[in-house]
C-alpha cells in the first residue's frame, strides 16, 4: 500500500457563498487547461477542410477588399496618407478580434455546457480561452498586414512599437465585454440573438471602413464611448504614423471604458459563477 | 490510517423549481423578466396584500437536506439512494461542480471527480488529442499525460485507432478510451458516479477491478454511486443510504444494501403478493403469496421457499387442475411446478382452499422473478384462469461469496451445488 502523505495539505473548506481566496490558486493549477481549451479549439476549428488554416487569411483579407473598394473608391474617403487597403487593414485586425471574441466567449459556456455540468475548474477559462482562441487568428491575420506593407512599400515609424498596447486594450475590451456576455446568456439565452447583432452594428459604428477623423470634432468625445474606437485610433496611429493623430481624450475615455467593463465582467462573472453548474 | 479526509457537516442543497402554469419555456428569457417584474410591481403598487416569500409559482426543493459525515483516507464509500434521493447532488456538491446553500464540506487532499465517462470528448478530434484533452479537463497535467499515455492506451485497447477522429470510433470504443482516461488519474480522492454501466460485460470487470486496486492497493480515498448492488458491495465495505435528501442508513455495505432493496419495494405495489380483484367469480386464484427468506420478495439464494395460493371455487370438478411457472425478467418460463392430487377436496366441495407449495433449496440465479398461473379443467380442456406477471420477487446473493469475482447479472438461470477436486498432477 503506497501511504500519501496527507496530513501536511491544507484543508479545503466548501461553504455556501464562501469568498474563495482559492480560486485565483485554482486558476494557476489549472492554466494547462486553458492551453488544452485554446489548442482544442482552434484544432476542431480547421478539421476536414482542405484549406485548412487559409481560412484565417482568406476571410479577412476578402472584407479588406470589398471595404477598400466601398469605401476607398466608391465613396473617396480620405486616407490619412497610407494606402487605403492598409488604413482598413488595421482597423480590420482589432476588429476582426474584437468581434470574434465576442462572439466566441459568449458563447463559449453553453457550448461547453457539459463540461461545467460535469467537472470542476474555474469556469473564467473557458471564455478566456475563447479570447485566446481569436487572438491566435489575429496573429495569423496580422500576416496579411505585413504582405500589404511589403506591398505597398510602406514601413511603419517607430509608433509601431506602440502597437503592443493597442492589443492589450484590445484583449480587455474582448474579456471584459465577453465575460458579461458570456455570464448573462447563461441565464438569459436572449443574448444568443443579442451578440450578433451587437457585432454587426457594431461594425458600422466603428471606424473600420474609414477614418474615425471624418467624425465631426464636436462628436469625437461621444464616439468614443465605443471603446473599439480608441482601439482601433490607436491601431491606426501606430501602423500609419504619418499623418494620422490620435484623439486623446477619447482614447482616455476609451481606455477608462475598457478598465470599467474589465472589472465589473470579472466580478459578475465570478457572481454568477457558483450557479452556473445549475441553470446551464 | 485513521486521518479524516472529508468532513461534511449539515450539508444543504437548495433548489428553486419553477412552476410554470402557462406555456413553457426552456430557459429564462428577458420577457419573462421583464413581464415578471411588471406583475410585481403592479403587485406593489396595488394595496398590499399579504406578503409571501416566494412567488406563487416557485418553489424551494431542498435536493440534500442536513447531510452529515465523515470519510477516512483510504476508505472506499458506496452511496446509494433511489432516483432523486440526491446522489448525485451530493456527488457535485463535494467536487465543487456547485455550492451548497447550507453547511460545510471539508476536503483534504485533490478531488477528482468521474460524473460521467468522456466528459468533454470532442468527436472531431482524434483518440490521442482526446486523451490529452480528458485528461487535462479531469485535472491531469501534460508531463503526467505523457507519462501514463501508453499505460491509457493499452487499457483502453486502441492502439490502431489513435489518430482516427473519435466520432468514428464504435461506442465500445469510445467508452474504453474515456475510462481508460478516467481510471489513470491519480487524485488523493476520487469520486464516480454510476460510470460501470458501460461497455460489455468483459469491459466492467475491468473496470471493476481498476477500480477496486484504486481503492485497496492505492490506498486512495473513493466515493462510489452505483445502482449495481453487487458493484457497491465488491468495491466497498460502507455505505452511505441517501432516502429523499437525508442520510438514511451510514454504515455496513451489506446492511445498506439490504435496506435499499427492502425500501425500494414498499413504494410499488406489495411485493411477491397477488390478490384477486373482488369482483372477480367463477373458480379462480382468490390469492397467492411468495414466502422468500427475507420478506418483502427479497429471496437469498439457495434457502427454502415457498409459493401459497388460495383457490376460491364456486364449481367444483373432479378434473381441475392447477400448476404455475416461475418466469425470468426477460420472460422466459424457467420452471413449472403443478398440483395434482385426485382427492383434494376442492375436486368435491365449493369454498377457498390454500394449496402450498415448498422448495427446500431455491437454485434460481439471481434476479428477479414472477409466476405465471394456470387454472384450467382439463376433461373438456377449458382454461379457467391464466396470471400473468403476478408476486414478482428478487433473487439476490447476499449469502454466498465468491472471491476475486463478483456475481454477475445473467452469468447463468441456476447455480448448481457443485463438489471440486483438485486435479492430480499426471504430466
Amino acid at each position: 500500500m503506497k501511504s500519501q502523505d496527507i496530513s501536511g495539505q491544507a484543508e479545503l473548506i466548501i461553504e455556501a457563498g464562501r469568498a474563495e481566496k482559492e480560486y485565483w490558486k485554482d486558476l494557476w493549477r489549472y492554466r494547462e487547461l486553458f492551453y488544452f481549451l485554446a489548442w482544442r479549439d482552434i484544432l476542431v476549428r480547421y478539421k476536414q477542410t482542405i484549406i485548412g488554416i487559409a481560412w484565417a487569411l482568406i476571410r479577412p483579407f476578402l472584407t479588406m477588399v470589398v471595404f477598400t473598394f466601398v469605401f476607398g473608391k466608391l465613396a473617396k474617403l480620405p486616407s490619412e496618407g497610407a494606402p487605403y487597403p492598409i488604413l482598413v487593414f488595421a482597423a480590420m485586425l482589432p476588429w476582426q478580434f474584437f468581434s470574434n471574441s465576442l462572439s466566441e466567449c459568449s458563447n463559449s459556456l453553453i457550448s461547453n455546457a457539459n463540461l461545467i455540468s460535469k467537472v470542476y475548474f474555474p469556469r473564467l477559462i473557458v471564455p478566456v480561452s475563447a479570447v485566446v482562441v481569436s487572438f491566435v487568428d489575429f496573429m495569423i491575420s496580422g500576416i496579411i498586414l505585413i504582405g500589404l506593407m511589403a506591398w505597398y512599400d510602406f514601413v511603419p515609424g517607430w509608433r509601431i512599437l506602440t502597437l503592443p498596447l493597442f492589443i492589450v486594450i484590445a484583449f480587455f475590451a474582448a474579456t471584459g465585454a465577453g465575460l458579461w456576455f458570456a455570464a448573462l446568456n447563461v441565464e438569459y439565452r436572449d443574448f444568443r440573438y443579442i451578440v450578433p447583432f451587437t457585432v454587426q452594428f457594431g461594425l458600422y459604428i466603428s471606424p473600420v471602413g474609414f477614418s474615425s477623423s471624418i467624425v465631426p470634432e464636436q462628436w469625437r468625445l461621444l464616439y468614443a464611448l465605443n471603446p473599439m474606437v480608441g482601439v482601433i485610433d490607436g491601431f491606426r496611429w501606430a501602423i500609419l504614423g504619418g499623418e494620422s493623430t490620435i484623439y486623446l481624450p477619447g482614447l482616455a475615455l476609451s481606455v477608462a471604458l475598457v478598465i470599467f467593463l474589465q472589472i465589473t465582467g470579472i466580478w459578475y462573472f465570478r457572481r454568477m459563477e457558483r450557479t452556473f453548474a445549475d441553470v446551464i | 490510517m485513521s486521518d479524516t479526509i472529508i468532513r461534511v457537516k449539515n450539508l444543504g442543497k437548495k433548489y428553486l423549481i419553477s412552476h410554470q402554469e402557462e406555456g413553457k419555456y426552456r430557459y429564462k428569457t428577458l420577457r419573462d423578466i421583464v413581464t415578471g417584474s411588471l406583475r410585481s410591481l403592479g403587485k406593489n403598487l396595488l394595496p398590499a396584500k399579504q406578503e409571501k416569500k416566494l412567488p406563487l409559482n416557485r418553489e424551494e426543493f431542498w435536493a440534500l437536506n442536513d447531510v452529515s459525515f465523515e470519510i477516512n483516507q483510504g476508505e472506499a464509500i458506496g452511496v446509494i439512494g433511489r432516483n432523486g434521493a440526491g446522489k448525485s447532488t451530493l456527488l457535485k456538491l463535494l467536487s465543487r461542480i456547485t455550492e451548497p446553500s447550507r453547511g460545510q464540506i471539508a476536503v483534504r487532499g485533490r478531488v477528482a471527480s468521474l460524473l460521467e465517462v468522456g466528459t468533454g470528448f470532442h468527436p472531431e478530434l482524434t483518440g490521442r488529442e482526446n486523451i490529452y484533452l480528458n485528461g487535462a479537463i479531469l485535472g491531469m497535467g501534460r508531463l503526467e499525460i505523457k507519462k501514463k499515455f501508453d499505460e491509457i492506451v493499452a487499457f483502453a485497447e486502441i492502439e490502431r485507432f489513435l489518430d482516427t477522429p473519435v466520432k468514428r470510433y464504435s461506442s465500445g470504443m469510445y467508452v474504453r478510451l474515456a475510462f481508460a482516461v478516467a481510471a489513470h488519474l491519480e487524485p488523493e480522492i476520487l469520486i464516480v458516479d454510476e460510470v460501470l454501466a458501460v461497455g460489455d460485460a468483459a469491459f466492467q470487470k475491468k473496470c471493476l477491478g481498476k477500480m477496486g486496486d484504486v481503492a485497496t492497493k492505492e490506498g486512495r480515498t473513493v466515493l462510489f454511486v452505483s445502482h449495481s448492488m453487487q458493484a457497491i458491495a465488491q468495491l466497498t465495505q460502507r455505505s452511505i443510504l441517501l432516502y429523499k435528501g437525508n442520510v438514511q442508513f451510514d454504515g455496513k455495505t451489506d446492511q445498506a444494501v439490504r435496506l435499499y432493496i427492502a425500501g425500494q419495494k414498499d413504494e410499488s405495489e406489495p411485493q411477491g403478493y397477488y390478490q384477486a380483484p373482488s369482483n372477480k367469480n367463477g373458480n379462480h386464484v382468490a390469492w397467492a403469496k411468495v414466502h422468500t427468506s427475507e420478506g418483502d420478495g427479497v429471496h437469498c439464494w439457495g434457502r427454502a421457499i415457498a409459493f401459497e395460493f388460495a383457490l376460491s371455487i364456486t364449481q367444483p370438478h373432479e378434473s381441475l387442475w392447477f400448476s404455475f411457472q416461475v418466469i425470468s425478467a426477460l420472460q422466459q418460463p424457467i420452471s413449472i411446478f403443478w398440483f395434482y392430487d385426485p382427492e383434494a377436496a376442492f375436486r368435491r366441495e365449493p369454498g377457498t382452499f390454500i394449496v402450498r407449495c415448498e422448495i427446500p433449496k431455491l437454485r434460481l440465479y439471481m434476479g428477479s422473478y414472477t409466476l405465471t398461473t394456470w387454472f384450467s379443467e382439463r376433461r373438456s380442456e377449458t382454461m379457467l384462469e391464466n396470471l400473468r406477471n403476478i408476486c414478482q420477487f428478487e433473487v439476490v446473493m447476499h449469502e454466498i461469496e465468491r472471491p476475486e469475482y463478483q456475481w454477475q447479472a445473467d452469468e447463468c438461470t441456476y447455480l448448481e451445488d457443485a463438489f471440486w477436486q483438485s486435479a492430480e498432477k499426471i504430466g
